[in-house]
């Protein structure tokens, strides 16, 4: 019947009033705590950069590799196995080989599930290393497991390195998070020009000093490695005295005697030891300073340098120097970078996309209304009050959620505001043609309301799946359509059965008696 | 006031004009090809608002041509002053966008702004239409269980039917005007898919009612009937929908242009083919009073 409890009409009233609150406390600017909770705007309208970047993480293997490679040599001899032609090969696998006597014993102890040489991840089933040999002939893979656990630690790493380079920039609340087992999103409200992240996060910020020698008989070897600006190509020793891992701080100055901008940092204890002592030894000798792979300077050693800090000239401006500075203190990534997408919007093309949601849903919202009117007079202004009240449930629950809305969420309300009319619209047709047959009508808008419900239902679920899958498959903007679109649906459902019923059954017993109700 | 409108006698001329325009859609897709926009081809693409009336589109385009980015696209944007810039650049260049903003700086000078800039690596690119045609499958997929569970298989049919048919003819449409599709306009086709089974449903759900109610009336007739006696609620519900849709793509600005689009022919096809698509199957399929009894027995 088209009876209410007192209860249910409180609730729902409480509930209107509710989100008519939190709806409006989306414009106001007071601090108290209930209007604080505001819908957040995606990046595509209040403007910033979305980067996705994938680390490589090629380098991070094969230094595992060679890490492997010596720890097999050194366990090898200590139980007194002799192994031979340990390599490398093609960046993917150790290979070796031992005498025919041992070969029972090499694969005991790369077999071994307690042992070291070979770590076995009990909540996997599987070894660090999958373990061939024909024969003598030994070969080591990492194993599925292994390189997952490789990957997942450089990306903590490089996730951990990302978030203070982008922490020290300053830029406003950035959103810094893991996708997959290679890559990180960083999301930067409000940046119109990435340039300067992009930089930052382009380097891997790699940091070592070591000395410049003119002979090849170095026992770590040496390398042809070219200067920042092009100007020489020095052979460098393998050799690293110090690098990156000890430094504590890093900062740009401005040296007094050469009027140049310089990089000072400070090493750690460690650090300053060493290179105090390779001062001490090499004076004379040239020193360079490489980042990536690259020299930035290599001065000649005046004098030991004991008091564990330096500074690195080399042609900075004060803003490439503060840009050093900053990675050495962020410190190194496990990996190298690379962007695979990125997406920049304008504060500009922001507010403008706010404008003409704003405009369209307005517009869209008063077509819908006077069409209502029209077609339905009385009940077209039930309609049109749940309809009001739909789109305040909407964005006050968006609210309360602080959900993202983005610009084709807004594109979604919109379309709400035009969806949301069906069910009102089915149960109206049916009350019609159920007064044709049925004098009370009372009884008749019941039957209309409850004859109706499965079409109603049938409807808003096909609606509801298409925005669920959506939600789950779609990214970035288009999640904020599914998610005004999805919500829209049950906010509709409950202005329907809660809010139109209770007025429309207010005015069928009011006016039973009248011919033409609807 | 009652709706007796003859559908049914045009069940025939509509299924053959459908059919054709399902092959053409087809024929469209597979010769002349989808124009896929950064979001699926991969590539970058650049909104410029120029500041300056000297500057316009073909000293854009000298401009760019010189910058050796190979093949550069440029078009008018909504208005005179907003310009779309796409291209692919093979190789990896990591200051693209620095480049690009000191040689422009260079030719026209300093009388623009990048409102938007989007870049997106080649495999991602595939990630994301991998990722867009299997939402579209799994919504394809989850529409056919749902009307499964919901109706008898004879429905299902109709309702899967007219649903391939809404999606094909939207996407044959912006194959022949290349209208670029990107992401929203997944987003659109996931939606279209939900509002044509919407309308369809509706329908059908008067139809299995009527068939319990009329028992010696043939499906023929009855669906007829069915239609008539939903037509307002189909007339008003996609009134308003498209209402609300042409309010997007008028007032709601160029981003949401092909989206709004590509809804309002979904919305427009979604309603023809639940009378003159999802209808005729049930009378091919000779559903009866049987039909739907048969099945609640069990």
């Amino acid at each position: 019947m088209l009876k209410f409890s007192k209860i249910n009409i409180l609730v729902t009233l409480v509930l209107s009033i509710l989100v008519i609150f939190f709806s409006i406390s989306n414009i106001t600017k007071f601090d108290d705590n209930f209007f604080k909770k505001k819908i957040n705007l995606g990046l595509d309208l209040q403007g910033g950069s979305y980067l996705l970047l994938k680390i490589d993480n090629e380098p991070v293997i094969i230094k595992e590799l060679q890490n492997k490679a010596v720890s097999l040599k050194n366990f090898f001899k200590e139980n007194n196995i002799q192994i031979f032609n340990i390599n490398i090969n093609e960046n993917k696998e150790i290979i070796f080989s031992t005498n025919e006597k041992n070969v029972e014993k090499v694969e005991s102890f790369l077999n071994d599930k307690d042992g070291s040489i070979n770590i076995y991840f009990d909540q996997f089933k599987s070894f660090q290393y999958e373990v061939e040999n024909e024969k003598e002939n030994f070969k080591l893979k990492l194993s599925k497991y292994g390189l997952i656990k490789i990957k997942t630690s450089s990306l903590d790493q490089a996730i951990e390195i990302v978030r203070r380079r982008v922490d020290e920039v300053g830029t406003n609340e950035p959103n810094i998070l893991k996708r997959g087992n290679d890559r990180i999103l960083v999301e930067l409200p409000g940046l119109d020009d990435p340039m300067r992240i992009k930089n930052l996060l382009g380097k891997t910020a790699n940091l070592t000093f070591r000395f410049i020698t003119k002979t090849n008989d170095e026992t770590f070897g040496s390398e042809q490695l070219e200067f920042e600006d092009g100007s020489e190509i020095a052979n460098v020793s393998k050799r690293i005295i110090v690098s990156g891992e000890n430094l504590i701080d890093a900062q740009p100055r401005m040296d007094n005697q050469t009027n140049e901008t310089v990089v000072t940092f400070d090493f750690d204890r460690v650090g300053a030891k060493r290179f105090g002592r390779a001062t001490t030894k090499g004076v004379g000798k040239r020193l360079a300073i490489i980042l990536d792979g690259k020299v930035i300077s290599a001065p000649v050693i005046q004098e030991a340098i004991v008091s564990g800090s330096g500074q690195i000239s080399g042609d900075f401006t004060f803003q490439t120097a503060t840009d050093l500075a900053l990675l050495l203190r962020s410190g190194a990534l496990p990996a190298p970078l690379e962007i695979i997408e990125e997406r920049t919007v304008g504060p500009g093309l922001g507010e403008d996309s706010i404008k003409s949601g704003l405009l369209a849903l307005l517009i869209g919202f008063v077509l819908v209304i006077a069409f209502m009117l029209f077609k339905y007079k009385v009940f077209g202004i039930i309609a049109n009050t749940t309809l009001i009240l739909n789109l305040f449930f909407l964005i006050g629950i968006l609210t309360i959620f602080e959900a993202t809305l983005t610009l084709p969420g807004i594109a979604g309300i919109i379309l709400t505001v035009g969806m949301a009319v069906d069910a009102n619209v089915l149960i109206f047709e049916r009350i019609k043609e159920e007064i044709r047959n049925e004098k009370n009508k009372i009884i008749a808008f019941d039957t209309g309301y409850v004859k109706s419900r499965s079409a109603i239902l049938d409807a808003n679920i096909t609606t509801l799946i298409a925005a669920l899958i959506l939600f789950f498959l779609g990214s970035g903007p288009i999640k904020g359509f599914a998610v005004t679109l999805g919500t829209g649906i049950f906010t509709t459902l409950f202005t329907v059965y809660f809010i139109a019923r209770l007025l429309t059954s207010l005015y069928v017993i009011k006016n039973k008696n009248k011919e033409s109700l609807i | 006031m009652k709706n007796n409108i003859q559908f049914n006698r045009f069940y025939k001329v509509f299924n053959f004009i459908s059919l054709a325009l399902v092959i053409i859609s087809v024929l469209l897709i597979f010769f002349k090809g989808l124009n896929f926009g950064v979001d699926f081809k991969g590539g970058t693409l650049i909104e410029l608002r120029v500041n300056d009336k000297q500057t316009n589109i073909s000293s854009l385009r000298s401009a760019f041509n010189s910058m050796n980015l190979g093949d550069v696209a440029i078009k008018n944007f909504g208005n005179e002053n907003d310009y779309l810039i796409k291209f692919e650049k093979k190789d990896k260049d990591k200051n693209l966008i620095q480049n690009i903003k000191k040689e422009l700086t260079k030719k026209i000078g300093l009388v623009y702004e990048f409102r938007r800039v989007e870049n997106v690596g080649p495999k991602v690119s595939a990630e994301l239409l991998n990722k867009g045609l299997i939402a579209i499958a799994v919504a394809l997929g989850a529409m056919l269980f749902y009307i499964w569970i919901r109706f008898e298989w004879q429905f299902s049919i109709g309702a899967i039917i007219a649903l391939f048919h809404d999606v094909i003819i939207t996407i044959g449409i912006f194959s022949l005007f290349s209208i670029e599709i990107n992401l929203s306009i997944v987003a659109a086709v996931l939606t279209i898919v939900g509002y044509s089974m919407n309308d369809t449903v509706v329908i059908f759900d008067r139809v299995r009612e009527n068939l319990k109610k009329h028992i010696s009336i043939k499906i023929f007739e009855l669906t007829n009937i069915s239609i008539n006696e939903t037509l307002s609620r189909t007339i008003i519900t996609s009134v308003t929908t498209l209402l609300a849709l042409l309010s997007i793509f008028i007032f709601g600005g160029e981003i949401l242009k092909g989206f709004s689009l590509a809804m309002i022919l979904g919305v427009i096809f979604g309603t023809y083919s639940s009378i003159y698509i999802a209808n005729p199957t049930l009378v091919y399929l000779n559903v009866s009073y049987r039909t739907v009894v048969k099945e609640e027995n069990n």
